[in-house]
């Protein structure tokens, strides 16, 4: 048993337990958690894969960004556990067959030649690159317009993320500048011609 | 020498001039159209005898040339063409002699009239349609001038469209010629499948090659090829010459104008039939069956429509059941196998028989549009011109020598007599019968109408306003008068081919080898050229006559006639009481049009209701349209269910969908 | 030595942890959500094999792309989940039926 072995053992274990503790506890804001740590895990066992910059990123981003915005959510969300956790006995039986049938179909399909592969020569060093260099070189050449339809894709999610969650409160007062920048004294002001009054002069 | 642009003028001029006068009917006015036309019909007419003194006389070959090709799929073509020999040169000349007649008696007879325009120009185009009938050199075209003659019948039956009689009488022409035209182009389509060519000379030089050679129509009963062609196309010719049971059109087509009656449906476009039949000579000279029945159905016609004919009141209807009976006779000597004697009375017919309804015209404008002859008689003082040109006309129509009638007739009666067929001695009993019922009902018109008291009365106060307006019958607001000179002048010029035609022509046409080769005849049916074994001169023909059964019976005919309506009137009356349940059928016609009325008319309602209530109402749009939406509805009342709206339902859906399939990896091995 | 059937077998174990969550928590959306991140993750973990065991960098990248669209998703579905509790008061699957034929 090698170190590397060991190291993927330890880390798939901690994700395995983990992975089972965000659709088994109770409280939202641990199950949040729980997941965080199986991302973190498998980040690792990335790291295991010698793909180092997907690892990190899954870490800074994913794990700093998407998952604490989970946590903001479940602590937003007054949520009563109780009324949640309605049915779990009851479909846990059916729940764990779909999976165990899932899962042994699987490993049917996986079979026992996958066991004889071993990994080859890590790609990005025959090519003398870093692995940062490796995918940064196919993503800006290669998948060019990919990559810009992606960064296109994440404009969109933010904008419609804020349109959604937008609302106006009724009997807030607010300032609008640009109307006010935009106030011209005409609009304000109304001069009216009039034909100048005088008293009436008596005929003589 | 025939040249082209002869035939092309002869033909073209009468459509140009129908569309001068229909296009620009406005713009040129009423002369100018009755001008154009009269005159365009007038150069057919000069060039056609032109033609026809080239190729009697002349010494000119005949002439056969495609003008023009329509459309050619492989080896089959279909061309414009003319076909020129003695055969259409004789048509040529009739048909434009008459039309032309009929074009300055319609300046007379329509003078009045506020579609004379428009009538100029459909009595021009029928000429022209004629023409590309008669002149055709093949199937193709001889179908479009047979189509075109059709229309413009159509067309000029209905001439008056505001009588709801004219337009019933004119869709009735044309359905019922529907019947016959289904049978003529089943018929030539036997022509293109056996022989391979539209053709005339082809299809006549292939003709021998059918001999012998069946088709199964139904199964198990072999027809044999020469016998469908020649039925096929000769229902379109009982359809067109109006023969038992198709006549039930022509008796109505008298809605139509006179001079319609007299060009169209008597003496040309009816005839068209028997001409095509005479140049299909080849094809019907191989069946024998066919032949039979064109004899047997001949000879039927001839004889009991005339008989329909003493009963009419109407002077029209009279003439036009003497016409279906003298085409029976024609069409009897075509399947006499006699084709010349056929065309020959087809001569002599158009003109006594044009003679006879331009003069009921004449007579017809005297009595103010009268035509009832129970409120005529004693005319003859009145129009002895119309008078005495309609005597020509009715005893030529009567067969007495020696007018035209009597040479054509008794040839034809001869030649019935001599032919071999199956059923040729029906035929020679009815078409001798038919000899004295055409006496009587040509006497008896000719006594009511023009001998006898007066039955009407003369008071210029009984109508008022329109003259033309319908008012009561037999008072007449003038005294009756002669017609005038455009009117009398055709009855004049064509009383004297209808005295003098039949001597001059009977030699020539009927044992002189006149049409040569446009006829064909087998020599065992060629019963004209035994009667050439006896036949002199037309002096010893005439003398002949004086012998013979056919004379007699036809004097009798006349002796019974004279008695009842001039010496003893009553006797009528009495008669048609007597022969009570007889003279009801004759006065129904034989009930035809009430069988077709019951049997197709309302036979189609019926029809037409059924498929409409179980094909339309229940088939299509309650099995096919509405059931198909109910299906949809009811589909969609079972599917809806599965939509329970909660998202971790379609989940499981889905996921149960990827087990399956990773199932269906796993036991078949494909990875 | 780790083979590829090691790091399969993991993301497989993953997926189905993630599948039978999804049936056992079919009231709490922030938990079906949070499943569902967790089969995107077993998905990148064979990406991230096979690309390092065939030596092609189309596996990398393509993670890189589902990276990026499961954090615009879970945003907007964030987003959603929000105005649902907003207007309703709760997050419970059962009483969301507005999909209903």
């Amino acid at each position: 048993m090698t170190i590397q072995l060991a190291a993927f053992y330890f880390f798939a274990s901690i994700s395995v337990l983990a992975a089972l503790g965000v659709i088994g506890l109770r409280n939202p804001v641990h199950a949040v958690l729980s997941l965080v740590l199986t991302f973190f895990s498998t980040a690792c066992i990335w790291m295991l894969l010698q793909a180092e910059f997907l690892a990190l990123a899954l870490i800074v981003v994913y794990v700093g960004a998407v998952m604490v915005l989970f946590l903001f959510v479940v602590m937003m969300l007054d949520i009563q556990v109780a009324e949640t956790r309605e049915g779990f006995v009851r479909y846990l039986p059916i729940g764990l067959g779909v999976a165990v049938v899932m899962l042994l179909e699987i490993l049917a399909l996986i079979g026992i030649r996958a066991m004889q592969v071993v990994p080859p020569a890590n790609p990005a060093r025959v090519d003398g690159l870093s692995n940062v260099a490796w995918i940064g070189q196919a993503l800006y050449t290669e998948y060019l317009l990919p990559f810009e339809v992606a960064a296109l894709i994440l404009t969109v999610g933010m904008v419609a993320a804020v349109a959604l969650t937008l609302r106006r409160r009724k009997g807030v007062r607010h300032q609008f500048p640009s109307q006010q920048v935009q106030a011209k004294p005409r609009e304000r002001v109304r001069l009216v011609s009039m034909p100048a009054e005088c008293k009436e002069e008596p005929k003589s | 020498m025939l040249s082209m642009h002869t035939l092309l003028i002869i033909a073209l001029a009468p459509l140009a001039g129908a569309a001068l006068a229909g296009l620009l009917g406005r713009q040129i006015g009423r002369v100018g159209a009755h001008s154009v036309a009269t005159l365009s019909v007038a150069v057919s007419c000069v060039l056609s005898f032109w033609v026809f003194y080239q190729l009697v006389w002349g010494g000119a070959h005949s002439f056969n040339e495609n003008l023009y090709t329509w459309f050619q799929v492989g080896s089959f073509s279909a061309h414009v063409g003319f076909l020129v020999d003695r055969l259409t040169a004789l048509m040529m000349v009739v048909v434009t002699f008459i039309s032309l007649m009929v074009h300055i008696y319609t300046i007379g007879y329509m003078a009045d009239d506020p579609g004379y325009q428009r009538f100029f120009s459909y009595i021009a185009l029928f000429t022209f349609s004629m023409l590309m009938l008669v002149m055709s050199n093949n199937f193709m075209q001889l179908f479009f001038g047979w189509e075109a003659v059709g229309l413009v019948s159509y067309l000029l039956i209905g001439f008056w469209y505001k009588r709801p009689t004219a337009i019933y009488a004119n869709l009735k022409a044309f359905l019922v010629n529907r019947v016959g035209d289904m049978g003529f182009v089943l018929g030539i389509a036997a022509v293109v499948y056996f022989l391979g060519t539209l053709d005339y000379a082809q299809a006549f030089q292939r003709a021998p090659e059918l001999v012998g050679r069946t088709i199964q129509i139904l199964p198990g009963h072999a027809w044999s090829a020469a016998t469908l062609i020649s039925l096929l196309l000769f229902a379109g010719a009982m359809g067109k010459s109006a023969q038992v049971p198709l006549h039930v059109w022509l008796p109505d087509s008298m809605e139509g104008p006179t001079p319609i009656s007299a060009l169209i449906h008597a003496a040309t476009m009816v005839t068209a039939g028997v001409f095509m039949v005479a140049r299909m000579s080849p094809l019907f000279e191989l069946s024998s069956t066919a032949l039979s029945f064109v004899l047997v159905i001949g000879a039927t016609t001839a004889l009991f429509l005339g008989l329909v004919s003493i009963v009419q009141h109407d002077i029209k209807r009279v003439i036009a059941y003497s016409t279906l009976s003298q085409l029976g006779y024609m069409v009897a000597a075509l399947g006499a196998s006699a084709y010349a004697a056929g065309i020959f009375h087809l001569m002599t017919h158009a003109f006594f028989k044009s003679l006879l309804f331009l003069g009921a015209g004449s007579v017809i404008i005297a009595m103010h549009h009268e035509q009832d002859m129970r409120h005529m008689g004693g005319l003859r003082k009145y129009m002895p011109i119309t008078y005495i040109t309609m005597w020509v006309g009715s005893l030529a129509l009567s067969g007495i020598p020696p007018f035209a009638g009597f040479y054509s007739k008794d040839s034809i009666i001869e030649a019935v007599s001599n032919a071999h067929l199956w059923g040729s001695g029906y035929a020679y009993w009815s078409v001798l019968l038919g000899v004295f019922v055409t006496a009587t009902y040509t006497f008896r018109m000719m006594y009511l109408t023009f001998h006898g008291k007066e039955r009407f009365r003369v008071d210029p106060h009984a109508v008022k306003g329109d003259e033309h307006a319908s008012h009561e019958p037999g008072v007449l607001a003038h005294p009756p008068h002669e017609s005038s000179w455009v009117v009398t002048l055709p009855l004049i010029l064509l009383a004297i081919p209808s005295l003098l035609i039949g001597a001059v022509a009977i030699k020539p046409l009927l044992f002189g080898g006149f049409f040569g080769s446009s006829i064909y005849v087998l020599p065992a049916h060629n019963v004209l050229a035994e009667m050439a074994g006896h036949f002199q001169d037309w002096e010893s023909f005439t003398l002949h006559a004086f012998v013979s059964a056919p004379f007699w019976v036809a004097m009798a005919g006349i002796a019974v006639t004279s008695y009842v309506y001039l010496v003893k009137p009553s006797l009528a009356g009495r008669i048609a009481k007597g022969l009570g349940p007889l003279y009801r059928v004759l006065c129904n016609k034989f009930y035809f049009d009430e069988l077709y009325f019951a049997l197709f008319a309302k036979g189609g309602v019926r029809l037409g209701r059924g498929l409409w209530k179980a094909g339309d109402s229940t088939l299509i749009d309650g099995a096919m349209v509405n059931g198909s939406v109910s299906l949809v509805a009811r589909l969609a009342r079972f599917f809806r269910v599965l939509q329970s709206g909660y998202v971790y339902h379609y989940a499981f859906a889905m996921i149960l969908g990827l087990i399956l399939l990773l199932a269906g990896f796993v036991f078949t091995g494909h990875a | 030595m780790i083979t590829l059937a090691h790091y399969i077998v993991f993301a497989a174990v993953l997926f189905c942890i993630a599948l039978a969550g999804i049936f056992i928590n079919r009231k709490n959306v922030i938990v079906l959500l949070m499943a569902i991140e967790l089969m995107l993750l077993a998905v990148n973990v064979n990406f991230i094999a096979f690309s390092r065991y065939l030596g092609d960098v189309g596996g990398q990248v393509f993670v890189f792309f589902i990276l990026t669209v499961a954090a615009a998703e879970s945003a907007i579905g964030l987003g959603i989940l929000t105005l649902i509790f907003r207007n309703r008061r709760t997050i419970n699957v059962a009483e969301i039926d507005d999909l209903h034929g």
